[in-house]
């Protein structure tokens, strides 16, 4: 363990590790065979700011398509940002060319959330975890084996399926493999994007409980994306909770899970299950009406104001800013007109749902789970 | 002997089963077997391909021992020879009169010498030919498909531009300016064949650049030229490996094309289409060996090499593997149809 060192603590060492200010991400939509014009843009990512003090564990969450995968990549620079900046202890990131990234990436990596399409199918285990060894010119031959043999060994591999393929390895595994080839240049930040969602759930709390041992070891910071609310509230420290392209609350997470503000963080938490029956029955279930509106053109004003069982005329007009609410500890923040008060009943359109949906059903009983999707 | 379909089913059961088992041991073995070990492994229980190896092989003997076959008969591959190699009627030889075992041609030469040194050139310019285009299409068709943008369209366009053009007249073209030579003959044939090993290896490439394998790499710090040689290559090792098979034989008949019509590498050096070419004015088809036995050889050699490449993609390809795993099978199942079955789920 005597290679696996603590990272040199560099001299911007006590501000916070990751600062993301106001990221924006566009995703052009061209048309055309020669003379591609945009006709229009996916806004996957619209103006996210975000704090990630050292050594705790962020967690992220939102429904598919609300833009967090894509400000995973914004903040590793997979992707080039349409504006806004990415300071990675005390470094702007943002506009570096892939040359001058480099030496940063050595500090910030990421595991991925498919662990089948994120290992390189026709090459060997110990090329994988080893490569970023090899790129960084750490470390060679019978060295290089060494290192990986013992990452393998940290994260709970045998090493000496060193000379295996993926294919070779269960999900749970592989995802082990992804963790080690993060782990290879002893980051202090990663960025997990949905790091359990392909997994069963027994071999995610394996993985869990590895990312939790690792932070304890190697001092590591985590920005933690899942859409399992039960998880995100494991892990986290702190969590912000994105809805299209936009933090709509962050706080910690004791706080936004015990007295969520926004009409969308009290939908979500409501969605989520409750393994005490009689709990669950007497919880009441905001059900809200319709899809996630397209990014290509969203709402005006909140963004959430089409589903919003609180939304007025206001909503669609003004956007909320992300601010403390009046009584809040500093910390939690949410981007709400109307926000919910402790103990206030979200109706909303859930009955009238239900109602149809119940009626749908009894119509055509073959056709009721569709309706129900 | 005809069998119930319940007999059948738990045949292929049984040799399921051994696969699974076989399948069981390799996992154990520490070392992973790569998936083109895989392939070779799948490939030697091909008869099909030891078929064409040996084909192959057979012509690749005939062009290393060509010197030695022109030593031992003591007749020359190139001089015209009208006292020994024609009878007494001046007429040449047929296969196995006058010690001429096949034959001779309007000029007296002996025509298995010629046969052998042809076998040289075509195996020459078809293996050195089909490296040349497929090392060009590969690393052109990379690029084209990893940076996309102004290079894709620049490089696609090009494929297509060569993929329509009338190779014959530009090869006759090239060789009337350049003089027919063969380094001209193996650059005009890869020339004229990389397009399509690179329009495969583009569009190959840009699927496989959307994996997440490929951001992973991004993300720990590869830069391009590791992320299309390291980790994309490797994937594209099957389909290239097939088409590299396959383009031989096109390669071969390519270069014997150009040398029937005189464009290719060119007398005096003796290559099965200028065999085909020379033999066929003066003699026709009375003189039936000038043109079958140059044909044969052409025939082995293409045979050969398609049958391999068939069997080469047979063994690279997983989707035809099932197929093919039942084809080996029940060849194997077959001897024991008899048995009892509890006697063969006992055994492994």
């Amino acid at each position: 363990m005597a290679d696996l060192a603590p990272p040199p603590i560099s001299p911007a060492a006590s501000g916070p590790l990751l600062q993301v200010e106001n990221v924006v991400k566009h995703f052009p939509i061209k048309r055309g065979i020669f003379f591609k014009r945009q006709i229009g843009k996916v806004q996957a990512v619209e103006g996210v700011s975000l704090e990630v003090r050292r050594g705790e564990t962020v967690g992220l969450v939102g429904e598919t398509g609300c833009g967090k995968s894509t400000l995973a990549r914004c903040i590793t620079r997979l992707h080039p940002l349409t504006s806004g900046r990415v300071v990675f202890d005390g470094v702007d990131i943002s506009r570096l060319s892939a040359g001058q990234l480099r030496p940063h990436r050595r500090r910030m990596q990421m595991i991925f959330q498919d662990p089948f399409g994120s290992l390189n199918p026709r090459r060997r285990v110990g090329s994988i975890i080893g490569d970023p060894l090899a790129i960084h010119g750490i470390a060679d031959g019978a060295e290089r084996k060494r290192r990986v043999q013992e990452l393998m060994e940290v994260v709970g591999l045998n090493p000496e399926h060193y000379n295996r393929f993926p294919s070779e390895f269960s999900g749970g595994q592989r995802q082990r493999i992804g963790v080690a080839r993060a782990l290879a240049l002893r980051p202090s930040l990663i960025v997990c994007d949905e790091p359990v969602s392909a997994l069963d759930v027994s071999v995610q709390a394996q993985i869990i409980n590895l990312l939790e041992d690792l932070q304890g070891e190697f001092a590591l910071t985590y920005v933690f994306i899942a859409h399992d609310l039960a998880v995100v509230e494991h892990v986290s420290d702190r969590v912000a909770v994105m809805y299209l392209g936009k933090i709509v609350e962050m706080a910690d997470t004791a706080e936004l899970f015990g007295s969520p503000h926004h009409p969308y963080t009290v939908a979500l938490l409501s969605a989520s299950m409750v393994a005490d029956p009689e709990k669950a029955r007497s919880s009441q279930r905001v059900v809200l009406h319709g899809d996630v509106p397209s990014p290509i053109n969203p709402p005006s004003g909140c963004r959430f104001h089409t589903r919003c069982p609180k939304a007025q005329p206001l909503c669609s007009v003004e956007e909320p800013p992300l601010t403390v609410q009046a009584g809040d500890p500093p910390g939690h923040l949410t981007a709400c007109h109307f926000p919910v008060a402790p103990g206030e009943r979200l109706v909303g359109a859930a009955p009238e749902i239900k109602a149809a949906v119940a009626g749908f059903a009894a119509a055509s009983p073959a056709m009721g789970e569709e309706g129900k999707g | 002997m005809s069998l119930s379909p319940f007999e059948v089913s738990s045949q292929t059961f049984v040799a399921e089963e051994e696969q699974s088992l076989e399948a069981l041991d390799a996992s154990r073995a520490i070392e992973g077997r790569s998936p083109l070990r895989l392939a070779m492994a799948r490939l030697r229980t091909d008869r099909m391909a030891w078929i064409a190896a040996a084909m192959i092989v057979l012509m690749a003997l005939l062009a290393i021992v060509a010197p030695l076959v022109s030593t031992l008969t003591g007749h020359s591959p190139y001089n015209p020879d009208l006292v020994n190699g024609t009878n007494s009627f001046g007429q040449p030889y047929g296969p196995g009169e006058g010690g001429f075992i096949l034959g001779t041609d309007n000029v007296g030469r002996d025509i298995l010498v010629r046969v052998a040194y042809g076998a040289r050139i075509s195996l020459l310019v078809g293996v050195l030919a089909t490296l040349l285009a497929t090392v060009g299409g590969t690393v052109l068709g990379l690029v084209s498909g990893y940076f996309g943008g102004w290079i894709d369209a620049l490089l696609a366009r090009l494929m297509d531009a060569v993929l329509s053009f009338p190779y014959v007249l530009a090869a006759i073209v090239l060789a009337a300016v350049f003089g027919g030579s063969l380094p001209l003959t193996i650059g005009v044939i890869a020339f004229f064949s990389w397009a399509a090993i690179g329009r495969i290896v583009r569009g190959q490439t840009l699927s496989q650049k959307e994996k997440e394998y490929v951001e992973a790499a991004r993300s720990i710090g590869a830069g391009s030229f590791r992320i299309m040689f390291v980790d994309i290559l490797p994937n594209l090792v099957a389909p290239v490996i097939v088409l590299g098979t396959l383009l031989v034989p096109v390669a071969i008949v390519f270069e014997a094309t150009l040398d029937y019509l005189g464009v290719g590498v060119g007398p005096p050096t003796p290559t099965w289409g200028n065999m085909l070419a020379d033999d066929q004015g003066s003699a026709g088809f009375a003189a039936w060996w000038f043109w079958v036995i140059p044909s044969i050889a052409l025939l082995i050699t293409t045979l050969g090499f398609n049958l391999l490449g068939d069997s080469v993609r047979d063994a690279l390809d997983p989707r035809t593997e099932r197929l093919f795993a039942t084809r080996r099978k029940s060849a194997v199942a077959g001897p024991a149809a008899g048995e009892p079955i509890s006697g063969e789920v006992a055994a492994p």
